[in-house]
Order: structure tokens, then C-alpha cells, then sequence
């Protein structure tokens, strides 16, 4: 087994009305092979046969792409570390003896569910609002080929559509903001013919809803495309800024 | 006396399709408003269909357990999803996409089902495009593609190494604009805990509300599987944590048959196991082959070394390095299917060359890339007499470029950098073949329950080709279930709402309180994760890349000696009215613990090998082909498809023979 | 935010290019200098366009409280441990601090020299053509000997320098310019800016003082 000792600093809370506080959790034996999350396993483990409640978190592939992991681990998304989710996160990046801090998301649109689980049905709700191009499923549209995309567009609609919808980023900002995660889909659809024809209406509705949903505003901080696991670029937003824009002054 | 009708349309193979669309029937839209229907799962297959049929206008309730639609693991595929578009011009077709996954599957698919598949996948591009999904694109502004494992042709369409996810996020949101318009009620963070039957038909499912741990009444008038695959019964698998058997488990138990259960696919290239805290095991594309060198050491002493770290792998000199796949499948070398690149690695593990602290990993190798790249670039630069350093550093820009990503993703779980120390890989179960037996409309054999994507057994045989898995997720989603689950609803425009308050739904619920109130109760003291590994390294030992009989037995009786274990002596914390991953967990692997045996069961009564199921008993003893898998089509050309009885030892075999019309059996060869 | 900001950044400009007719302290450079007091507050367009610039100065000041309310709602339960300096400059994390530091400073300011020269009793001298016109000059001459007052106005500039640090490149960016080719050119301006404008801005106080 591992050698490294490590105190880690947990928010608890159970459930959305409890208030919840950090406690502190002694782990041993821990392996800098393991996962930050395999790590929390080895605790968790500990805890079931202590009889205790374990620690409830969101996690899923774990392998970085399904965006369900989540966890500000001292004071950085995703931890320290660039380009990375916590799955992703590898013991070897602590050293024995060191302090953790594990807390959940922090943000009014994400409430927390148990301990670091929250709920971020509001990024649904965000997409539900326009984050699509109005196509029904159809065995006769245009060829693939039709249309072609200038290679450049396509990388940057991908870039943009690489988004995991973790929601780091709003864990990130100092403002609690969504325009990051928001301006990805926004901008993806911009990017390509298929997505122009609703590009004005998508651009006003997806901010409106992002609006209700009680996000804070971007300041431009620049810190969510830092965090961001995907590492999605601020230029994103500025599309988005030019999108709504443009589309807010253009309406009738 | 089999109960099984695959009800293949009349007519040629590829006018069956066309044919059975003519004649299905079909609700009129007024009437579609009255018609619910159940959705499972939201990945590749469920999104698809949920959109789709929300869009002709049924009302769709969609069901996931993750938080959102979007996280379903069709999201981790990596590599490409097949299509037949032919804008390569290199000789595709429907009919040669069709050939070649039957055959990938080593004959054991139904023609059918594969000829549909073929003959939509091009459709599939088209609304993916007409979606958003940013595929890759040439200079010229139109579709790229790439070729991949088992194939002469270039079909393979990709979005980088994120293909899933951006298939999925089409879906998604395809999904998330009918649940905007209310055509399509989300519940999301919530699992299925069993199906409900009234009079023979499935009319519903009790669902746990995984946030506040309510027990949830939903009735409809069909029920649609999109639950994946059951990959997480080895416990260490590259699917998600959260990936189970639930939904597909629960619906056997009410009556639908389990296809060929045994057939699991292990992929060949993946990080090896690190150490016994392990949860999952993560995947390396298998585009890596393409340029990477499989070896281990040709002496016993060195490989011992390496596994003692007296030696680096650097140090074995190339004569005492064997690299078996070039030297047992010259023609394909590296480049074999996957079900042949896993069985070769682990044979050389267990004769004890294997290169990790575990014994259990060979060498991935780029140096001879590096240095063929680099001499090229040098070539191309016109630098005269490069030293062998500057031929490094140009090859390894070059490698980086190509598999940058992954050599990154490498370095940060393994903690060592794969341009200066050959990577380490071992085989991982990967896909799950097996799944509820459908006909061709994708109904199992419950009426009114359907199961599409990896949850269904349907369309790869016992061995699936890369990037085929999203083409049969998506094409069962968008372009089949549409059309086939009409056909089954034309009986329903008269039938009205679902009373959930039927004896049905209390006896259904009853039995889900009961379960849960078992595990909480239960004063045990291992947690479930201690049983789940342990039933996942019987399986894998025993029923993983090379099974037989001897072993098959053993599994049986080590599994069931750990369900009993497990019911007994489970801890599972908390109550069951709150937010509680433990009891979660608890319910997936009590179905894994009777999936598994029954996956052990259907093992043993294939007595040949064929795709990912080898038997070590079936194979070549003689010839060229000596050591490779044998078929046995005289006896073996069935799909198995198990019924359950009430014990998950005697489950009772129905046979649905495979009959070949168009594609003449042969054994596969890579030699 | 973005459009009052960067009328405020102009402005900015155009208030010291005037303000360095300061650093000539002989008796025709403060002539010069109260004519052009007297123009800045007389003409009419000159007027016109310090009503926007009031505006501007208020909106800009709302607008920025408004959204950092707004801001600090959308996280109601702060992080134990937040390790900002991992991602984001200290000015783009203090912006709302730096603009109420400068808001402060604005109500001084105008006090002193605004307020005076529209409603105060300034003393009386003669223009070129011999006519009266208030002696601003001999107000700001005195307030800069005092040097706590000198020694704040430094300070204050010090805070619009990091003000601007962020503020000017987010400007552009809010405004949806954002240009791999453009975008690092309006940084290395937005830093140059930053510096050189708040630095000239101390220059006039601390030159004042040293000359008194």
C-alpha cells in the first residue's frame, strides 16, 4: 500500500438545509498511483466499517470527460493542476503530511445535495433554453457533405463543444458565473452553418435563462477558462458577447 | 420448445428494411398524443430515441441515474463512428459494412439486424451534422475520416479523440429542446428498480428518486431500455462507475430473455492495474497500434528484472525482445482485432514475461516510430547526417502531434513519460456484446419492452469491430425505434393512461421497499465494494479472455458462495429516504452477482470459441492456424438467449438459430 | 460597464493632457492654465459632453455596485479556502474595492477643484485680454504643498493604474472583441496605459510639491 499520511478537511452537510461544516479526516496508507477520488474510496471504505456515514460525492467515468466529478480541492477546481477533472487528479501531486481542503461547488444555482454532491440542473435548464439547432430526426436531410465548414470553424465550434458542463468554472469565478460554460454551446452553434439560422434567438434566450437561474455576471477575470478542465477560451465569451450584442440591438 | 421469433421481414436482405417500413403500421398524430412511453437511460441510444419520438409527438418521460442527460458513458467513447458514405472512394457500401461486421463478429450476429444497421448509418451522419456536431473536416471544408481496426476501408468519421461525447451532446441536446417544450419530462438522478408487467405487457417501471430516496410510480404504455452494457460486473472495467445491469437485470427477472451473456469484449490497450485500490481502468485509443510496437522480453531473467526494477525496459537489447504479434500475425502484426491483441498478451503474462510490479503488462513501444519519423523529417528539412539526438527530437514533435493527448493522459495516471520509457498496457474488459434478446422491431420478449443500444445483444455477434458501437446506438435510437415502437402502439390509441395505483404497481413496489429495506437493515460489516472486487476478480480469472469448463465450475460456486456472503454480511450505511450512494451500489451488485453466473453458465454450454468468448479447450491444435480460436457453426450457430426461472443457476436456454444467407462462414485469419 | 468605462478611459486622456499645462509653474503657464479652466467649464460642448461624462462616472459606479450585489448573491456560502492567486490577477479580483477606492477619491477631488471652480469664491485674476477669470491654479498650487494630500493623490493613482490594469483589456473583451491576432496588442496597450496614465497623473502633484 501507499505511505503517505494526509489530513483532509471535508465539508459536511446533510442535506440542502442543514448547514454543514468542515471536519477534519485522518488517511492513512495513501498511494500517490491513486486517484484523488480513489483516495476518497480508501476513506469512505474506512468509514462504512466504522459504522460511519461516508462521504458523499459526484463521480462517474472517471476518466475526465462525463463532467459529473466535481470538488474544490484547496482552493482550485478541480484542484491543483491544469487541463485535468478530479478524476484526474493523481495523488502524486501531495505530499505526505499535507493538509487538504474538499469542498463542494459554491455556487446560489447549484445547491448542495449531501455533503460535495450538488445539484446543476440549472446548466440543463440553460440548454433546454436554446442550446440546439431545431432539427427533427429525419432520414432524408441534406447530405453530410452538403454544406461544406471551413476547417478552421469546425476546430473552433469542436474547441468550444468540448465543454463537459462540470461547471468549474462557476465554481471558479470570484462572481459565481456561468458565461463560460454558456458561451461554449453559444459559440459552438455560431461557428456553424447548421446552427446560423437560430443564432440570434439562441444567443438572447440561453442568457435570460442563465440570468434566472441566479448566476453571478463575468467580470473577465479569465479564472473558469484557467480551471477549465477542457480548457475553453475566453475568446468564446467574447463570441458570445458579440452574439448577444448584436442580437439584442437587432431585435424587433 | 422456443418462444423466440425473430420476425425478419420477407424479401432480400436489402429490401427487408424497406419492405417492413411499408408495412408496419403507424399511430396517426392525434392519436400519438394519447400514447406514454418510458425511456431509460439517456446515452447514445436513449437520448436518440427520447428525442425522437418526443418530436413525432408521444409523450416521453427520460430516465437517468447520472445528474444530467449528458453524462451518460456513450460520452467516453473515443475513436469514430462507422458510416457507410463511401466519400472516400474507396470501394465502401452498405453491403461491404454489412460484410465486415458480420464477419468481425465471427458469425454470430443476425444478418438482418446488421444489413439495417449498414443501410442507416449514413443516415446517422447526415443528422449529426444538421445537429452541430462538429466532425473533423479537410482543407476543403468537407468530412474527414480514418480507418480503423478489422477494415480495408476509410468509414470511420471522428470529432478528434472525443467522438462519443460530441455524438452524445447532439443527442443531448436534441433531448434537452423537447424537454424545453415539455414534449419530454426529465428525471434525471433517478434509477429504475424494476419493470412493471400488466396482463403480459410492460406498463411501467418503479423508479428510486436517488436525491430524496422516494420509490416513484411511472406508468406507460411501452418501456424502451437504453441502460448500456454490464462491463462493471469485472468490477475493474473501462465503463463508468455507475454503469450496471439494473434496468436490463430486473426486466430478465419479469421475463425478457438475456442474449448470449457471455460475450464480453477486452480491449486490448489500456493502463494496467496500479495497485489494489483501483476502481477503473482507463482506456488508450487503439489508434496507438498504428505506431506503437508490442514486446516483451524474450527471456524469462529479463522480464523478471523488470519486474523487480533491477531492469528498465530500455536496457533488454532489441535481439532479446519478442514482439509477439509481429512474429505470430505477420500479416497484420500489431494491427490485429481486439479480441486476438488481448488473448496474446495475456498468454504471454501467464508464461511470465509480463513487465509491471503485477506481472501483468507489456510494452507499448514508440522508440522505432520516433526514429522513422524523426529520420523522415530530417529527410524533409534536408538536415545532412543528423546526430541521433536531433532524430529524436524531430520524431518525438511528430509522435506528440499525433498522440499528444494520450501521452499526456499516460504521464498523468501512470507518473512516468511515455517518450523516454515505453508505455505499459494490458488488456481491459471494455463492451459487452451480450445483452436482452430482441427481434428485429427491438422488442424483447416481454411485449412492450424494448432495448436498444449496448443493452440489447443484437447487432455486433461475438465480436464488435471498432466504431461501431455509436453507429448501433444512435441508429437504434433515431432510425429504428421510431418506426418499430409505432408498430406496437397501433394496439394502444384505446387503451388511456396507465393507472399506477394497479395491484401490478403495488406488488412491483413492494418488492424494490422490500430489497432496500433488506440493506438497510442488514447489520453486516463489509462494505459493498469489498464484494464487488471480489466477484469481479473471480470473474475476470475465470470467466474473462480465455475461460474453461474446470474454472467456469469454480466461478459458479465462488460466486454464489458470495452472494450468499454478500446478503449476509453487507454493510450499507444511512436510511433509504435520503441521498445514499452505499445503498446505490448495494442494489447494482446484487444483479452482478447473479449477471455473473449466468455469464459463467452460457460460457460453459458454448463448447467452441469464437469473438471475445474463447474457450482454451476450442482451440487449433494443429496447421498454421495452431492456438487460435475454433468454431464450432455445426453445433454453435445460435444465439443464446437464457430465460429466468427463479434461481440464477437454472435459467433456461432457448436457441434462436443464426441462418447465413448472404456471408459465407469462414474462419477469421489474421495470420 | 465596458462602454462607460472606456468613455471614462478617454476622458482620462483628454484631463491630463490638460492637467500637464500644471507642470509649467512660471506665471504665463499658470495664465494658460486657468484659460483653460475657464474654457473646460464654459463652453458649450465642452459642457455637453461633461454631462455624459457625469453620467458615465454614476452609471458606471451603480452598475458596478449593482452587479457585485448581484455577484456576491450567486455565491452565498464563501470557500474556507479560496487560492484565487492560482488563476486570476489580484486587480480583476479586486475591481469593485479599486473602483470604490477611486469613487472615494472622485468625491475629494471634485470637491477640492470641481466644486470650487463652479460654485466656490475663487480668488480673481486677469487673462491675456485683461478680463477676470478665477485663479484655479493658485487652488491646486496650495493644495499641493500639503504633502499628506500630495502623498494621496500617489496612492490614488496607484489604485486607477491597477484599475485600468484589468478594466481596460476587459473593456474589449465584454464588447466581444477577441482576436488571436488583435487581443494581445489591446493588452500590451491596456498595460501601457495603465501605467503611463496614472504615473503622468502622480507626476503633476509630486512636481508641484517639490517646486512649491
Amino acid at each position: 500500500m501507499g505511505n503517505m499520511k494526509l489530513t483532509l478537511k471535508i465539508w459536511r452537510q446533510n442535506g440542502p438545509n442543514d448547514k454543514g461544516r468542515m471536519e477534519n479526516y485522518p488517511v492513512n496508507d495513501v498511494s500517490e498511483d491513486m486517484s484523488f477520488l480513489e483516495m476518497l474510496d480508501v476513506l469512505n471504505d474506512q468509514l462504512v466499517r466504522e459504522g460511519k456515514d461516508p462521504i458523499a460525492f459526484d463521480h462517474d467515468c472517471r476518466e475526465g470527460i462525463c463532467g459529473m466529478c466535481s470538488l474544490f480541492i484547496n482552493g482550485e477546481a478541480h484542484g491543483p493542476g491544469r487541463g485535468i477533472t478530479t478524476c484526474q487528479l493523481h495523488m502524486r501531486k501531495f505530499k505526505d503530511g499535507d493538509t487538504i481542503y474538499v469542498e463542494p461547488w459554491r455556487s446560489a444555482a447549484f445547491p448542495v445535495i449531501k455533503d460535495l454532491a450538488t445539484n446543476r440542473s440549472a446548466f440543463d435548464r440553460i440548454q433546454a433554453a436554446g442550446g440546439f439547432v431545431s432539427v427533427n430526426t429525419s432520414g432524408n436531410l441534406v447530405d453530410g457533405n452538403a454544406v461544406p465548414i471551413p476547417k478552421d470553424d469546425a476546430d473552433k465550434a469542436f474547441d468550444a463543444a468540448t465543454c463537459i458542463g462540470c461547471g468549474a468554472c462557476v465554481a471558479t469565478c470570484p462572481n459565481g458565473s456561468a458565461m463560460l460554460f454558456t458561451a461554449a454551446k453559444v459559440s459552438q452553434l455560431a461557428l456553424l452553418p447548421q446552427g446560423r439560422p437560430e443564432a440570434k434567438r439562441r444567443a438572447l434566450a440561453m442568457v435570460e435563462q442563465m440570468d434566472k437561474e441566479g448566476f453571478g455576471n463575468c467580470s473577465n477575470t479569465g479564472a473558469c477558462e484557467v480551471e477549465c478542465p477542457k480548457g475553453i477560451s475566453l475568446e468564446h465569451i467574447a463570441r458570445l458577447n458579440r452574439e448577444y450584442l448584436a442580437a439584442s440591438v437587432t431585435k424587433e | 420448445m422456443s418462444k423466440l421469433d425473430s420476425k425478419i421481414p420477407p424479401g432480400p436482405i436489402d429490401k427487408k428494411w424497406t419492405y417492413h417500413k411499408g408495412h408496419m403500421r403507424i399511430v396517426a398524430p392525434a392519436n400519438k398524443r394519447r400514447i406514454d412511453v418510458i425511456v431509460v437511460g439517456t446515452g447514445l441510444a436513449g437520448g436518440a430515441a427520447a428525442a425522437s419520438l418526443a418530436e413525432m409527438g408521444y409523450n416521453v418521460k427520460a430516465f437517468c441515474f447520472q445528474d444530467s442527460a449528458r453524462r451518460a458513458h456513450s460520452i467516453a467513447a473515443q475513436g469514430g463512428i462507422n458510416a457507410a458514405k463511401n466519400y472516400q472512394n474507396d470501394g465502401d457500401s452498405t453491403y461491404r459494412l454489412f460484410y465486415d461486421t458480420v464477419k468481425g463478429g465471427d458469425y454470430r450476429a443476425r444478418e438482418a439486424n446488421v444489413h439495417r444497421l449498414a443501410e442507416v448509418s449514413a443516415n446517422i451522419i447526415d443528422q449529426c451534422v444538421a445537429q452541430g456536431v462538429p466532425f473533423a473536416r479537410d482543407y476543403g471544408g468537407l468530412l474527414d475520416n480514418r480507418s480503423f481496426g478489422g477494415v480495408q476501408v476509410s468509414r470511420t468519421f471522428y470529432a478528434r479523440g472525443q467522438t462519443g461525447q460530441q455524438l452524445l451532446l447532439g443527442a443531448y441536446s436534441a433531448l434537452m429542446r423537447q424537454v424545453g417544450k415539455g414534449a419530454v419530462k426529465m428525471y434525471d438522478r433517478h434509477e429504475m428498480l424494476d419493470v412493471v408487467i400488466v396482463d403480459g405487457k410492460a406498463r411501467g417501471i418503479i423508479a428510486r428518486n436517488l436525491i430524496t430516496g422516494e420509490i416513484e410510480r411511472h406508468g406507460a404504455h411501452a418501456v424502451l431500455l437504453c441502460t448500456g452494457g454490464y462491463g462493471n460486473v469485472f468490477f475493474l472495467s473501462t465503463n463508468a462507475m455507475g454503469s450496471n445491469v439494473t434496468a436490463a437485470w430486473k426486466a430478465h427477472k419479469r421475463g425478457a430473455f438475456f442474449g448470449n451473456p457471455c460475450y464480453t469484449q477486452i480491449h486490448p490497450t489500456c493502463i494496467p492495474v496500479s495497485g489494489t485500490h483501483q476502481s477503473k481502468l482507463t482506456l488508450m485509443s487503439e489508434s496507438l497500434r498504428n505506431d506503437g510496437r508490442i514486446w516483451v522480453p524474450a527471456k524469462l531473467e529479463d522480464a523478471k528484472a523488470i519486474r523487480e526494477g533491477k531492469k528498465k525496459g530500455s536496457d533488454i537489447p532489441e535481439a532479446d525482445r519478442d514482439y509477439y504479434l509481429e512474429r505470430r500475425y505477420p500479416a497484420f502484426g500489431n494491427l490485429v482485432p481486439r479480441d486476438v491483441a488481448s488473448r496474446a498478451a495475456k498468454e504471454r503474462c501467464d508464461a511470465g514475461f509480463g513487465v509491471n510490479k503485477t506481472g501483468e503488462a507489456v510494452y507499448l513501444d514508440f522508440s522505432a516510430a520516433i526514429e522513422r519519423y524523426g529520420k523522415l523529417e530530417a529527410n524533409m528539412k534536408k538536415i545532412e547526417n543528423p546526430s541521433k539526438e536531433k532524430i529524436t527530437e524531430l520524431g518525438r514533435a511528430v509522435v506528440s502531434e499525433k498522440y499528444g493527448n494520450l501521452f499526456d493522459m499516460y504521464e498523468n495516471i501512470v507518473g512516468e513519460n511515455p517518450y523516454d520509457h515505453a508505455m505499459k498496457i494490458y488488456p481491459a474488459v471494455h463492451y459487452t456484446m451480450g445483452g436482452l434478446w430482441v427481434d428485429y422491431n427491438l422488442q424483447t420478449t416481454v411485449p412492450g419492452l424494448f432495448a436498444l443500444g449496448e443493452a440489447n445483444f443484437s447487432d455486433h455477434g461475438a465480436n464488435r469491430l471498432g466504431a461501431s458501437a455509436l453507429m448501433q446506438g444512435l441508429a437504434d435510437g433515431y432510425f429504428v425505434i421510431p418506426y418499430t415502437v409505432g408498430d406496437y402502439f397501433a394496439d394502444d390509441i384505446r387503451t388511456g393512461p396507465i393507472d399506477t395505483k394497479r395491484a401490478e404497481f403495488d406488488a412491483a413496489e413492494k418488492e424494490v421497499t422490500d430489497r432496500i429495506n433488506h440493506f438497510i437493515n442488514n447489520k453486516g460489516t463489509k462494505p459493498v465494494d469489498e464484494f464487488h472486487r471480489r466477484l469481479g476478480k473471480v470473474m475476470w480469472d475465470k470467466c474473462g479472455m480465455a475461460r474453461n469448463a474446470q474454472g467456469l465450475q469454480e466461478a459458479i460456486a465462488e460466486i454464489r458462495q458470495i452472494r450468499e456472503e454478500f446478503y449476509r454480511d453487507v454493510r450499507v450505511t444511512g436510511k433509504a429516504n435520503e441521498f445514499n450512494q452505499e445503498l446505490e451500489k448495494a442494489g447494482r451488485v446484487a444483479d452482478f452477482l447473479e449477471l455473473g453466473e449466468l455469464m459463467c453458465i452460457d460460457a460453459l454450454n458454448r463448447n467452441e470459441s469464437c469473438g471475445g468468448h474463447f474457450r482454451e479447450e476450442y482451440s487449433e491444435t494443429e496447421g498454421p492456424q495452431q492456438g487460435e480460436a475454433k468454431r464450432d457453426d455445426a453445433n454453435y450457430a445460435y444465439v443464446a438467449a437464457w430465460e429466468w426461472t427463479g434461481d440464477a443457476g437454472k435459467a433456461n436456454l432457448h436457441k434462436e438459430p443464426l441462418t447465413f444467407e448472404e456471408v459465407k462462414l469462414t474462419q477469421r485469419s489474421y495470420k | 460597464m465596458a462602454l462607460t468605462g472606456l468613455f471614462l478611459v478617454t476622458f482620462l486622456v483628454a484631463h491630463l493632457a490638460g492637467n500637464l499645462q500644471l507642470l509649467d509653474m512660471s506665471p504665463e503657464g499658470q495664465r494658460k492654465f486657468n484659460e483653460y479652466a475657464r474654457f473646460m467649464t464654459t463652453f458649450p460642448l465642452v459642457k455637453a459632453v461633461s454631462y455624459l461624462l457625469y453620467f458615465s462616472i454614476l452609471f458606471h459606479a451603480f452598475d458596478g455596485f449593482l452587479l457585485t450585489i448581484q455577484n456576491r448573491k450567486a455565491r452565498p456560502v464563501k470557500y474556507a479556502k479560496e487560492n484565487a492567486g492560482a488563476n486570476r490577477s489580484w486587480a480583476s479580483n479586486n475591481m469593485a474595492l479599486l473602483g470604490t477606492l477611486i469613487l472615494v477619491f472622485l468625491v475629494i477631488h471634485m470637491k477640492h477643484f470641481w466644486y470650487e471652480m463652479h460654485f466656490g469664491e475663487l480668488p480673481i485674476v486677469k487673462d491675456s485680454q485683461g478680463q477676470e477669470m478665477k485663479d484655479l491654479y493658485t487652488i491646486v498650487a496650495a493644495a499641493f504643498t500639503q504633502l499628506w494630500y500630495v502623498a494621496l493623490y500617489v496612492v490614488m493613482m496607484a489604485v486607477l493604474a491597477f484599475h485600468l490594469l484589468h478594466g481596460f483589456q476587459s473593456a474589449f473583451q465584454s464588447l466581444g472583441i477577441n482576436h488571436a491576432r488583435y487581443t494581445p496588442i489591446i493588452k500590451s496597450v491596456g498595460v501601457f496605459f495603465a501605467v503611463v496614465v496614472p504615473v503622468l497623473f502622480a507626476l503633476i502633484p509630486v512636481w508641484m510639491f517639490v517646486n512649491r
